[in-house]
Order: structure tokens, then C-alpha cells, then sequence
């Protein structure tokens, strides 16, 4: 297989407007190459740009600087010779199956009669026959994605791109349909030279690529590349794979040095930090978990996420904000429970609530803010308008309406502050 | 069960105060208002009808005039198809042509359609001379105005919620615009659209009855048809005809909601984007009846074949093979700034006539007693929701919580907000008469046969949809009586309650234009209002005070809408709305 270069990805930043004069960085001079006969996973956190720069790789956003190169040439559009998968499948619900599969080769302008026998031998190829007269919602999710699949082969791209594409659907489906993909890739049943895939879970990126990108986000950038020389099919028992998977772990929570550095300096995150939709069940949760006798305080992050059945986007969430809190430590892999971290699991109902409150208003200076604002005025009130137009100074309208809905949830909780839905009020009452 | 949405949601829009280019909208649509009405003051006399087609009470013309009847009415759906198609399109594609068409539709569909009809038939008729088209293309116009707004907008809200991943999906296997709209955009657009048509059809049943019999300066204007029929009728004092006028309208409302309605219903269930679930909601035999019989299953073959080429049709597909090339960024922003030209000289125009017809036409005394006229339609609008509400919330509710109930009377309910109460209206003028009631209050109840049912079929959805396990909680820790009504049963329905008495109310105040004056043989019963300040002007050939009732008419609606309906609906849905 000769290694001809298929992408090329050069100097490629994206920033979306925010507001007037005010851009927000999502990719920041992402470069990198990919060959022909070669899977690469993009891997990421969400928030990360990674779905983003596959869109920009397909041609479907612009980028903001750097460009985009197909075979040598610039992409400024969707190009013919690369379809793709998506991760909520977008299927036409009105469309059965064969006519959904249909929809690129219509597009192209191939004849009926040829549309159809190529359609029908997609559908054969993908496992789908018997099916070609259903509609989309009379099947289940796996077999919606097969639709996708055959959907995006039969129009012989020359790279399959896909975006997340199982991570919609359950375990034991998504195991199934990616050695089935795996194996229509080894056997050359297609005409496909690459496949380029977008994804937040571990495990994934190295059962299938044979290149792992890593991302880190807040602007998205490309941490680490990783070459994975494992065969397939990957047995994900063997010594090799964990090796590899922990490694990634590591990758990926290793802040790098001089973001880790500030964070040691300051003891704080700023007013700006985009804080997790993260709940306190969860925090608790996991608390609780590390703390259990069989745990002593301690654990392997990969063994965290398979434990709990947790994959790391909604992992990584959780185990930030419980370091932001200082409820725990993470270093090389591993999280370990702090001394206060104990307290508050040990705690009571109302003991725990004094806990994070403390730490709450110590350590999120959002907190602190809207405590420190109510604490001065006369009336002890302020609307909500006040606190999330500060913070559309340095999120987005979206982004800051979302931070607002978790620090009332969070405060509600501590009882620094109480929340009126009806009017929009924050207050120092509690509620009569 | 279906979320009853029509009218209700169209009004709906982001902001629910008036912004300038709502103000900008009811400038250029009172002014075309106004146009119209000078122009047809030009024209009116004397009018050249050519023959007069003679009308006969004889019940075997009766299948005839019923043809003709739904003809018009089918016809005008077409324009209004049409419309959506272009205007919708035009709306949700271009963000220069949206910021004024969309106000403009808003403004428009607050129009009384019989004033539209009174004020437009002349000018039809001049367009047509000696012949009975000018007319015909009034009264298909009337019923186009009564039908078009709530479909356009609805299909124009449905094209700007199309889901992100399927527009992706069609730029990367590179769909053309052509293929695009008619395989995602109309596909996706095709519940609310058809729903909207249906409500659409079933309120223009009304108009379409109302307009085939009007009188324009002092001269009768006749269309062979049902309404027609029944004018005749009502100045022969024949009650015999207008009972078999009644029976065949309520024939030919059955056979449209048995054929039409419930299998196109039921078709569109396809085209819900949701992907869970197979619930069939809809039944209906006739869809029975067209899948097994061969001859429709040919039809249905030919029929996607005939959509297989019609998508692909070569000419609008040019773009697959070659790259799109960039428009010049020049061309188009000389168009916009065209657009803009055009739209500052259509408002400053806008402006001058409605300046110069304040200045000349009207005086402060004529617009105090339009606006109390106004006032008192108004509280006849909110009687009969009051009325409406007392009687049918309770009945309501009974049934919606009964799905046994719910599934018989949910379908009796729509077909009778399709029956043209129109052709009641002899029924209720011979009780005013024989009873000697008072006609300022017993022509309400006019304006009520009509619209209950929407507030009806509105409740007893809204019922259905409590959840089960809420009314189970309510049951099981003892909430009853009082405290059942408000703490479960009025909040769970609200939104669709709302969405009932939006529509009831529009058609409502459309209602009055034909409700305030009524007649029975050379008897002609009389109610203060709005409504019959509109229907006399129009017989008697005023245009101006026609144009101001027209106006008032609907600056009443709008800033009901902006006032009251619209932040009443934005509460429903974000506080009372169950997912």
C-alpha cells in the first residue's frame, strides 16, 4: 500500500462570534496529515473542536485561517469522493431504507434503474437485506447506523469520515457494528483508501485506528499523536491494549505544564472557567466510590470510568470539578481522595452542605461573585440578567445561560444563595 | 394524541412586543388597505356583471352547487400551496426579504377575510368586465386570504427548525437546492403543513360559504353555490331549502373529512421526524380501502414515479456535476441595497396615503365610534370564549380523560369546526324572531356554533395528554374537588386551552363581519358592532369607512395578539408545557 498523502491539514484555526468584537477560539493551528489506508481516530473531550475540525475537513465549515487540502487539492465545499457518517445517523424519517440509501447516488444523478441495484447491493453488504422497504423508526439504533453506513459506502467515497458514530448507540451494539465496519474494511469490500473518525471514548480510538490524535480542548488543540501498531482484530484483555488505553488516560489528564502551573500559583480557576454540567449526585457518587474500604482512596482512572460504566465525557467532568473543589487530586492516571474530600463523604446530610459550601465559595470565584454582590446590596437581591451578562463578557449567551443554571444548582445546594425561576431573582432568603 | 397547534404557534415568534419592523408592516398593509379601498371607490359603479346566472331552490341542483362550492375552495388551496412554497421559502432563506414578509403575513392574517373579499371584488370585477370571473376570482381570493397565512408561516417556521445534521447530510452527498427542498425541506415541513391545511380548509369552509352571496354598493353579486343557495333561500323565507342546504353541507364536510382530512392525517404520520416509536394515532378506513384495492396501488406506483422524476428533473439539478462556483459578492450586495431602495420607497408611499386618508377621510369623531363599535365586538369576542370555555371545559376534560370517549368524540369534535356555521345562521334569526329576543346579545351565540369546538378538541387533547402517573399521584394522596381542578387538571391543559381560544378567537372577530347583520326574508336583524359596520359599508358602498372598520378591525387583533395572546402562550409553553 503505497503511504500517499490523502489529507493535509495545514495551520487550521476556527473561532465562532460570541458577541460584537468578541471571538471565541475553538481550534487553534491544528495540523496534520493522513494517509492512504490509514484509520485515524481524532479523540477528545467534548468541547474539544474535534467535531468541529471534521466538519471543516468535509467541507462543511470554513476555517477561520489555514486551509484544508483533498488529493492536493483545496477544499472550499463538500467534495465528491468523501461521504460521511453521522452520529445521530440523520436519516430522512419520511424515506425508507433503500430510498435513504438512494439519496447520494439521486443526488449525483445516477439513473433509477442503477440506483437502485447499487443501493440493494449496500444494503447486501452491510448486512441490511430484508429491510430495504422499512422506514428508519421501525428499526432499532444499530441497524438505523447500518442505513448510515450503507448510506455514505454507496457512493464509493474515497474517504468515510464519521462523526461519533456509535457512540448513540448501546455496548454490546456499537462492539458488533465496529468489527463488522473493521472487517469490511480488512477484507477491501470497498473502495474506501481512509477512514477518519471523531470520538470521546477511549477504548474506541484504540480497538479501531491505527493513528490516535489526541485533543485538549479550551482552544482545541492537538496534544499528542499516537501511532498504534497493534493488529486487529485488538483483543481489549491484552496486556499491550490496557497498556496503550492507560497511556491515552494519561494523555488526556495531564494538563500541560504552564496551565498546570498557574493552577498551582493562583489555587484558583477564574471567574471565566466554563464550569461542568456536573451534578452533586455525581460528585458525591464518585466521592463515595473512591472512598469505599476495597478503593482506599485511590484509583485508576480507566478503572474509574469501566467501574462505574462511565465513558470520559462524562467522566472527566466530574473528576475536574472534584479537583477544582479540592475534594481530590489527580496525577499520572490515577485520582486520589484529599482530606476534605473525606470529611464530606464522611459528613451528614446538613454536615456536607457546610463543607462544599466552604469550598464552594473558596474555590469558584463565581460563587464568591454572586455571594459577595448579594452580601452588599440593601435588599440582599439581584436579578439573574445581572450575572450572566457579566458572564457573556467571556462566554457565549448559550454558554453563559448554561454556567448560570449549574452555579444556581451548585448554590442552591451549598444555600449560599436562593433562586426565584418565576421572577429571576437571587436572593439571600430561603424560601417561605 | 396530536398537539393541536395551528394559528396559535404562528403567532408565536421571538419577541411578543412590536418591534419597528412590525410597525413598518402595518404601515405598507394599511396602505395597500387603503389603496384598494380608493380604487374600488373609483370603480364601482356601474358594474357590468354580464348575465346573471339564475339561481334555482330546487334540491337536485344542490350536488351541483356543492361542486362548484368545493372547486373554489380547492382551487384557492392551490394559490395558497403556491404562495407557501415561493413567499415561505422566500422567507426562511433570505434574512432581507424575512425582516419584512413575516411581519407583513402577521399583519394580514389579523385581516377580517370578508372585509378582504368586499374590498377586493370590485376591483376583480373591473379586472374582468362582463363576465362573472371578476367575481369568482374574488370569492377564490377571499377564501385563498382566509386559508394562506397560518400555512405559509407554519411551513416557514418548519424550513428554519430543519435538524442541523440533515442539512449536512445534504451538502455532503450534495444534494441540489431543487432536490433539497423536496426531499428534506417539504418532507420535514409535511405534518405541520398538512395539519395547518386542514385547519386552514376547515375554517375557509366558512368563507367560502360567506362570499358567494355578498353585497357590494347596494348590488347583490351571486356565485352558483352552496351559500348562494342558502341567500336565496333566506329571502324567500324557504325553510325547506335551507334545510336541505344544511344536509348537504353536512354531507359533503363528511365526505371531505372521510376522504381528505383523516388518509392525508394519517399519511403525514410518516413525516414525523421523530424516530421512536410506530404509535398509530389516526384512523381511517379509507386508507384501508386505498392500500387494497389494486387500482390505487397502480395510482400509487405512478404517483412515485412521477415524484422520482419531478425531485430529479434535470434542469434544476445542473449544479451535481459541476463545483458551485461563489456568487459575486458585488451582485449581491447591489441587490440588497435595490431591495432596500424599493422597500423605503414602498414605506414612505405607505406613509403618504395613510397620512393623506387620516388627513381627508377621517375625523376624530368617525375613529372615536369605529374604536367603540371595536370595543363592543370585542366583548363579544370574549363572551363567547367565556361561554365557550363555562360549557365545553368541563365537558372537555370528561371526555379527554376517557381515551374510549376521547377517540370517538376527538374526530366528531374537528368535523364540526369544519361545519360552515353559516348555513345555520336561519336556524338561530327564525328563534330571535319567534322567541322576540334581544338581538345585541342572541347574535353571539352565532359566533359561538362555530367556534367552541376548537376550544372543545383543544381541551379534550390537552386532558388526554395528562400523564397517567400525575392523575395516579393526585388520586393517591387524596387531591380532589376543588384542589384537583387547580392543581392538576387546569395547569396540565393550559397550553392546549390556549391554543383552543387563540384560534377560536381569531375566527371569532372574523365571524362578526357576518354575524352582526343577519336576515330572514325582508327581515334584517341588526347588532351594534364592528363586524356589521364592516358588512354595511360594504353594501352600501363606502369604501373609506370600510377601510377604517378593516383597519380597526385588525389593529384590534394585532395588539390583542401582541398584548395578550402571545405572552400567554410563551407562559404555557415554558412553564406549562409536559414533555
Amino acid at each position: 500500500m503505497s503511504q500517499e498523502n490523502i489529507i493535509d491539514v495545514q495551520h487550521v484555526s476556527k473561532s465562532f462570534k460570541k458577541a460584537e468584537h468578541q471571538e471565541l477560539l475553538v481550534l487553534d493551528d491544528i495540523n496534520f496529515k493522513m494517509n492512504s489506508g490509514e484509520i485515524v481516530a481524532l479523540l477528545g473531550k467534548s468541547g474539544s473542536g474535534k467535531s468541529t475540525l471534521l466538519r471543516i475537513i468535509a467541507g462543511l465549515i470554513k476555517p477561520t485561517n489555514g486551509q484544508v487540502l483533498y488529493r492536493g487539492k483545496l477544499v472550499t465545499g463538500p467534495v465528491h469522493g468523501i461521504a460521511m457518517v453521522f452520529q445521530n445517523f440523520a436519516l430522512l424519517p419520511w424515506l425508507t431504507v433503500l430510498q435513504n440509501v438512494e439519496l447520494g447516488l439521486e443526488a449525483l444523478g445516477v439513473p433509477r434503474t442503477e440506483r437502485r441495484s447499487r443501493a440493494l447491493k449496500a444494503i447486501d453488504t452491510i448486512g441490511l437485506d430484508g429491510f430495504e422497504s422499512a422506514f428508519p423508526k421501525e428499526l432499532s439504533g444499530g441497524m438505523r447506523q447500518r442505513v448510515g453506513f450503507a448510506r455514505a459506502l454507496v457512493v464509493n467515497p474515497d474517504i468515510l469520515i464519521m462523526d461519533e458514530p456509535f457512540s448513540a448507540l448501546d455496548v454490546l451494539t456499537a462492539d458488533n457494528l465496529r468489527s463488522d465496519l473493521l472487517d469490511l474494511w480488512q477484507e477491501k469490500k470497498t473502495n474506501t483508501n481512509g477512514i477518519l473518525f471523531v470520538t470521546h471514548n477511549i477504548q474506541e480510538a484504540a480497538s479501531l485506528a491505527d493513528r490516535i490524535i489526541v485533543f485538549g480542548s479550551n482552544p482545541g488543540t492537538i496534544r499528542a499523536e499516537l501511532e498504534v501498531k497493534l493488529k486487529h482484530p485488538r483483543n481489549d484483555q491484552d496486556i499491550e491494549f490496557r497498556n496503550l488505553v492507560d497511556q491515552v488516560y494519561m494523555l488526556m489528564t495531564t494538563r500541560p505544564q504552564d496551565e498546570r502551573a498557574q493552577l498551582l500559583r493562583t489555587q484558583k480557576v477564574h471567574i471565566d472557567y466554563r464550569l461542568p454540567d456536573v451534578s452533586i449526585e455525581e460528585l458525591t457518587g464518585l466521592l463515595e466510590t473512591l472512598d469505599a474500604p476495597e478503593h482506599r482512596g485511590r484509583m485508576d482512572l480507566p478503572m474509574v470510568a469501566e467501574y462505574l460504566s462511565l465513558n470520559i465525557d462524562d467522566l472527566f467532568p466530574v473528576t475536574e470539578v472534584l479537583e477544582i473543589l479540592r475534594f481530590a487530586n489527580i496525577s499520572k492516571g490515577d485520582i486520589e481522595i484529599t482530606l476534605s474530600g473525606r470529611a464530606f463523604v464522611n459528613a451528614d446530610i446538613l454536615e456536607r452542605k457546610k463543607i462544599f459550601a466552604t469550598h464552594l465559595l473558596k474555590y469558584v470565584p463565581l460563587a464568591q461573585h454572586i455571594r459577595k454582590v448579594l452580601d452588599e446590596r440593601p435588599g440582599h437581591r439581584a436579578t439573574k440578567e445581572r450575572f450572566v451578562n457579566e458572564l457573556e463578557d467571556f462566554l457565549t449567551e448559550q454558554e453563559a445561560q448554561r454556567v448560570f443554571k449549574i452555579i444556581v444548582d451548585w448554590g442552591r445546594y451549598a444555600e449560599i444563595f436562593a433562586y426565584d425561576s418565576n421572577t429571576g431573582i437571587l436572593s439571600l432568603e430561603n424560601p417561605a | 394524541m396530536r398537539n393541536f397547534t395551528g394559528y396559535a404557534t404562528t403567532i408565536l415568534r421571538k419577541q411578543y412586543t412590536l418591534n419597528r419592523w412590525d410597525l413598518l408592516a402595518l404601515f405598507i398593509v394599511f396602505g395597500i388597505l387603503i389603496l384598494l379601498a380608493l380604487a374600488a371607490k373609483q370603480f364601482s359603479v356601474p358594474y357590468q356583471l354580464g348575465q346573471v346566472v339564475p339561481l334555482s331552490l330546487s334540491p337536485s341542483h344542490l350536488p351541483d352547487y356543492a361542486l362548484q362550492t368545493v372547486m373554489r375552495m380547492l382551487i384557492a388551496l392551490l394559490f395558497s400551496l403556491l404562495f407557501t412554497f415561493t413567499i415561505g421559502t422566500l422567507a426562511a432563506k433570505n434574512a432581507h426579504a424575512e425582516k419584512i414578509l413575516i411581519p407583513i403575513i402577521d399583519i394580514l392574517q389579523s385581516v377580517p377575510v370578508l372585509g378582504f373579499l368586499s374590498i377586493t371584488v370590485v376591483g376583480f370585477i373591473a379586472l374582468f368586465p362582463g363576465s362573472l370571473w371578476g367575481p369568482e376570482c374574488a370569492s377564490i381570493f377571499a377564501i385563498f386570504t382566509s386559508q394562506v397565512w397560518n400555512i405559509t408561516l407554519s411551513f416557514y417556521q418548519s424550513l428554519r427548525t430543519v435538524p442541523e445534521d440533515l442539512k449536512e447530510a445534504a451538502a455532503m452527498f450534495h444534494l441540489s437546492a431543487w432536490q433539497r427542498f423536496w426531499r428534506i425541506e417539504v418532507p420535514f415541513a409535511m405534518p405541520g403543513l398538512l395539519w395547518n391545511v386542514m385547519l386552514s380548509m376547515s375554517a375557509s369552509w366558512f368563507f367560502v360559504v360567506a362570499s358567494e352571496a355578498i353585497t357590494v354598493s347596494g348590488q347583490n353579486i351571486v356565485l352558483p353555490g352552496i351559500g348562494s343557495y342558502i341567500a336565496l333561500a333566506i329571502t324567500h323565507s324557504n325553510i325547506k331549502a335551507v334545510v336541505y342546504a344544511i344536509l348537504t353541507m353536512f354531507f359533503v364536510i363528511l365526505l371531505y373529512d372521510q376522504l381528505l382530512f383523516r388518509p392525508l392525517v394519517k399519511w403525514s404520520e410518516r413525516f414525523k421526524a421523530e424516530q421512536t416509536g410506530t404509535e398509530t394515532t389516526t384512523k381511517a378506513w379509507s386508507v384501508k380501502l386505498f392500500h387494497r384495492s389494486r387500482l390505487f396501488r397502480y395510482a400509487g406506483f405512478f404517483l412515485a414515479l412521477f415524484a422520482d422524476k419531478w425531485i430529479n428533473i434535470s434542469i434544476f439539478n445542473r449544479q451535481n456535476t459541476a463545483e458551485i462556483k461563489p456568487t459575486n459578492p458585488w451582485l449581491t450586495y447591489f441587490i440588497v441595497i435595490i431591495w432596500y431602495i424599493v422597500l423605503a420607497i414602498g414605506l414612505i408611499s405607505a406613509i403618504v396615503i395613510v397620512y393623506n386618508f387620516i388627513q381627508n377621510s377621517l375625523t376624530v369623531v368617525d375613529l372615536k365610534h369605529t374604536l367603540l363599535l371595536g370595543l363592543i365586538t370585542l366583548a363579544r369576542v370574549i363572551a363567547t370564549v367565556i361561554v365557550s370555555t363555562i360549557i365545553w371545559l368541563p365537558i372537555g376534560v370528561w371526555i379527554g380523560l376517557k381515551p374510549r370517549v376521547a377517540e370517538i368524540a376527538q374526530p366528531v369534535a374537528q368535523f364540526l369546526a369544519a361545519f360552515p356555521t353559516y348555513v345555520l345562521f336561519p336556524v338561530v334569526v327564525i328563534m330571535i324572531l319567534h322567541f322576540h329576543l334581544n338581538v345585541e346579545i342572541w347574535v353571539t351565540p352565532l359566533m359561538l356554533l362555530g367556534t367552541q369546538w376548537y376550544i372543545l378538541f383543544n381541551v379534550i387533547a390537552g386532558a388526554a395528554a395528562i400523564p397517567k402517573d400525575l392523575r395516579q399521584a393526585a388520586d393517591n394522596f387524596g387531591v380532589n374537588g376543588w384542589l384537583w381542578w387547580i392543581r392538576l387538571i387546569l395547569p396540565g391543559i393550559f397550553p392546549y386551552y390556549i391554543t383552543g381560544a387563540i384560534t377560536a378567537v381569531g375566527n371569532a372577530w372574523n365571524t362578526t363581519v357576518a354575524a352582526e347583520v343577519v336576515s330572514w326574508g325582508h327581515i334584517t336583524l341588526h347588532a351594534t358592532g364592528l363586524g356589521a359596520f364592516i358588512s354595511d359599508n360594504a353594501a352600501s358602498g363606502n369604501f373609506p369607512n370600510l377601510a377604517i372598520g378593516i383597519g380597526v378591525m385588525s389593529l384590534f387583533v394585532v395588539v390583542l395578539n401582541h398584548v395578550l395572546w402571545r405572552p400567554l402562550y410563551v407562559l404555557a409553553k415554558s412553564r406549562y408545557q409536559l414533555d
